[in-house]
């Protein structure tokens, strides 16, 4: 494993080269990633990889997109879906408009979630699911919309188990190995590149959803996040996290009221 | 000669729920180091595994979230879905990245995050399982000074992850259940 003093001086040759800042990141996930990517490229000494990262700039986006974590699927934790369809989407219906943002949208499976829960509630077509993520070649593959095909049994199941009714198989096409899912969802999704370490607020939302990003952040940037998505959620907004993540640790909890022991906060004041 | 001790950690796959049901309530209180469990669990967001183990022990359980406190007397379950890691001493994180050894939580994962954080001042023992995982976190152990234990295979109700441990690191310690609990009641403090 690198050393320590190995990763501060990739954090600061990153930041003074690039300006990006790993510096407050969570150090062991960060750590266990960056030896990951050392060892699978093959150096033998830790400043050739810097020497390599500082010269090479398609290799800082190499390091970018193997460092950051894209593990995604559909309808990731169905439990959590059932109650975003059951009780959050009602809530949106209300409104003349409805803005969700997926932070850290990754390839984009959630995303398309969420679009297929707001058009079985009949709120697609006045709604506009903003996607952003550091990565950009994630966000290639989330604006395509293609999935692998072999993905679709768990994904079907997941959707079934998060309260779907539909046959889930009417909402792509099938190609070979990929499922392509219909125009009328991604039509109402805009993607675009938005840094949650030091990017701003950029519009006002109903909805956030920022699942299984915030864990690979110490206490300080959660709590600079959850500042961001308080300028940026609407009164009586909903900020949804991962299964696993909350807001005790950070400054903002007391403007949010959590939704029983659900992993969702309503924005209060 | 008893040894410091800030963190006793568990491995265990298929096979090692009996054990730890068997073990843990036998650990004599009050115990000055934390108790981290990391075992392979079905894919569900339950908490039946934290339920079952505090129904069974007077030890404290708590439910692991992100950065969740690390402290003494208290027992640690990596929940299911992701690697449990160690920022440091007081602080557990957790990491959603790809599984290891087929496996998210890996014990490979949690093992080597504890030993490049506790040192010398880590205990972990590894138990019944079917899969290769452990082992690695074993050799970092080993590395970095901890204390390593491997249930002994003839007493494991599946042995190939003990096996496995034994052929490819060479740990401190060959228990049965009964040896593990003395262990940890007479040598750690």
């Amino acid at each position: 494993m690198i050393e320590d003093k190995e990763l501060d001086s990739l954090i600061n040759e990153v930041f003074e080269h690039y300006g990006f800042d790993f510096g407050n990141y969570s150090k062991a996930s960060l750590k266990r990633r960056v030896d990951r990517l050392y060892q699978l490229d093959g150096f033998s000494h830790f400043y050739e990889f810097l020497y390599r990262i500082r010269s090479d700039e398609e290799y800082y986006k190499r390091l970018i997109e193997e460092v950051t974590v894209n593990v995604t699927e559909m309808f990731r934790d169905p439990s959590f879906y059932a109650v975003l369809r059951n009780e959050i989407v009602p809530l949106l219906a209300t409104k003349p408009f409805v803005r969700v943002w997926h932070a850290g949208c990754s390839t984009g499976e959630e995303v398309f979630s969420m679009a297929i829960l707001l058009k079985e509630a009949g709120l697609l077509h006045k709604a506009l699911l903003y996607a952003t993520d550091i990565n950009a070649s994630v966000l290639e593959t989330a604006k395509k919309g293609v999935f692998p095909l072999r993905m679709m049994k768990l994904y079907s199941e997941n959707y079934m188990a998060s309260g779907g009714t539909e046959d889930f198989s009417s909402y792509y096409s099938a190609n070979f190995n990929i499922a392509k899912f219909n125009t009328e969802l991604s039509d109402k999704m805009v993607f675009s590149q938005h840094n949650l370490v030091s990017d701003t607020s950029f519009n006002e939302f109903d909805l956030i959803l920022c699942r299984n990003v915030l864990i690979y952040f110490d206490n300080n940037l959660q709590s600079r996040v959850i500042q961001l998505f308080d300028d940026s959620l609407s009164l009586l907004g909903f900020l949804a996290l991962g299964s696993k993540e909350t807001i005790k640790y950070t400054g903002g909890s007391n403007k949010f009221v959590q939704l029983r022991k659900e992993k969702i906060w309503k924005k209060i004041k | 000669m008893r040894r410091r001790c800030k963190l006793l950690i568990i491995g265990g796959s298929a096979g090692s729920l009996q054990v730890l049901i068997n073990i843990l309530p036998k650990i004599v209180l009050p115990i000055p180091f934390a108790i981290v469990v990391v075992v392979h669990r079905k894919n569900t967001y339950d908490t039946i595994l934290e339920d079952l183990i505090a129904l069974k022990t007077m030890i404290p359980v708590e439910y692991v979230e992100d950065k969740t406190v690390l402290a003494p007397g208290i027992i640690y379950v990596a929940p299911s879905d992701y690697h449990l890691l160690f920022e440091d001493k007081n602080t557990l994180s957790l990491d959603g990245s790809e599984k290891v050894n087929y496996s998210r939580p890996s014990i490979d994962v949690s093992f080597e995050s504890a030993a490049l954080i506790f040192k010398q001042e880590l205990v972990a023992i590894l138990l019944s399982g079917a899969n290769a995982d452990g082992t690695k976190g074993m050799q970092t152990i080993q590395e970095e000074g901890g204390v390593t234990i491997v249930q002994r295979p003839e007493t494991a109700e599946i042995p190939y992850m003990p096996e496995y441990a034994i052929q490819n690191s060479n740990p401190d310690f060959i228990f049965t259940e009964d040896e593990i609990v003395n262990f940890v009641n007479s040598t750690i403090q």
